[in-house]
């Protein structure tokens, strides 16, 4: 088995499965209308995105699990998601502070992985980076809205970007996979796109008028699957609930 | 029963409605990529319009149907992603569709150049989601009416 591909489809897969079912727990619970529609779409487009990574990470496996066996099948210590998806949501303000964090670096890693030389890595990319243009393009508007709006919005914002700051660094991590993923083309090294996503954010966070924190220190744990926070299982728990009520059920 | 041409097949499927916009049809639509017969199994190549559209299976399901009542037994869908579908794969014909169904069709500036409903340029945008994953919400400052538009990818 192709052990480096499979792991790095599940790191793929698994940050979208994870924030798409957290993102869709906003579900008739948005402030307005208009956002829940807004937040219950980005969850769909990110679960359709998990069908493709986790789709591709059961092929790579040759065991004969699907995306659906893998999402619904495995505890919390199998999902190779970072620990900045699985933060709870939090008020609408930190919902989005996450998202943009994630989008950003979502669309730079698409962009890249466009120029995969798997082709079946670069066929998920190419479709995918589309949306997440689109959720970057909302992620970012927000962020830029909330934090340079009322002095009670602002104060939210930069409470929500101290608090999830310190999960961005994991997005950047580098071990043996990272290493080989890269060797082979399918992916550039994580550390790689830190500067390009440095910039976005310290753009997007002048004109929304929030500090970024001083300290690069971050949470690790997620990609690796070692040490997810207790928030991950659960949400499985609740996102698994039939599954592991009812094995193998089918409608 | 005698194969059907290509040609007639394309026919059967230009009836087939989209399940969530039923004013344009799958064909309309451009997310039939390829149809070829591959001995006595008919292949027809589909590709998703969003990653987690839910229409998705039921598009599925209609094509099948469609095809098994014109007399096709043996049918293989196959799911293609790349190249990505974009709307400048909208039929000309789905796009006038879609206007007099009360939805802007797609602009490559990124929003309607104007209200399906009134025609008036005057136009906001509410949302950039709507009640599909492949359109936007917005409104109509002259004659004050929401409107959906397909938003352009």
């Amino acid at each position: 088995m192709d052990t480096a591909l499979f792991e790095f489809c599940l790191r793929m897969g698994d940050n979208t499965l994870v924030l798409g079912h957290r993102v869709s727990e906003w579900c008739g619970h948005a402030p307005v209308l208009e956002e829940d529609i807004a937040l219950a779409n980005t969850a769909l487009d990110l679960i359709g995105q998990t069908q493709f990574w986790l789709g591709l990470a059961g092929e790579v496996e040759g065991k004969g699990r699907d995306a659906d066996t893998l999402a619904f099948r495995r505890d919390a210590w199998d999902f190779r998601s970072v620990l900045l998806v699985e933060q709870p949501n939090g008020d609408f303000g930190q919902t989005m502070m996450r998202q943009f964090l994630f989008d950003a670096w979502q669309s730079l890693m698409l962009d890249r992985l466009k120029d995969s030389s798997d082709v079946r890595v670069k066929a998920i990319a190419e479709k995918a980076s589309k949306e997440v243009a689109y959720h970057l393009d909302r992620s970012r508007d927000t962020v830029v809205g909330l934090g340079d709006g009322t002095a009670e919005s602002h104060s939210r914002m930069q409470a929500a970007l101290d608090k999830l700051y310190p999960y961005v660094g994991e997005l950047f991590g580098a071990d043996e996979i990272d290493a080989e993923i890269a060797e082979r083309g399918i992916a550039p090294l994580p550390a790689d796109l830190r500067g390009a996503y440095d910039a976005l954010i310290a753009d997007i966070m002048a004109e929304a008028t929030l500090t970024i924190p001083d300290s690069r220190w971050t949470h690790t744990g997620g990609r690796d699957g070692t040490r997810h926070s207790e928030h991950l299982g659960h949400m499985l728990t609740e996102m698994q609930w039939l599954q592991r009520a009812y094995p193998d059920a089918r409608w | 029963m005698t194969r059907a041409t290509i040609d007639e097949v394309w026919a059967w499927l230009a009836e087939v409605p989209d399940p969530e916009i039923p004013a344009i049809s799958l064909v309309d639509l451009g997310i039939i990529r390829a149809v070829d017969w591959d001995g006595d199994t008919l292949a027809v190549t589909v590709t998703p319009t969003y990653s987690g559209c839910p229409a998705t299976s039921l598009i599925n399901f209609e094509i099948e149907r469609a095809l098994r009542e014109h007399g096709v037994e043996k049918i293989a869908l196959k799911r293609q992603i790349s190249p990505p579908w974009t709307t400048d794969w909208l039929s000309e014909e789905g796009r006038a569709k879609l206007e007099a169904y009360g939805i802007a069709p797609p602009q490559p500036a990124g929003g309607p150049d104007k209200c399906p409903h009134c025609g008036g340029t005057n136009v906001e945008r509410i949302s950039q989601f709507g009640s599909t994953p492949c359109k936007a919400q917005w409104r109509c400052k002259d004659c004050l009416e929401p409107f959906d538009y397909f938003k352009c990818i």
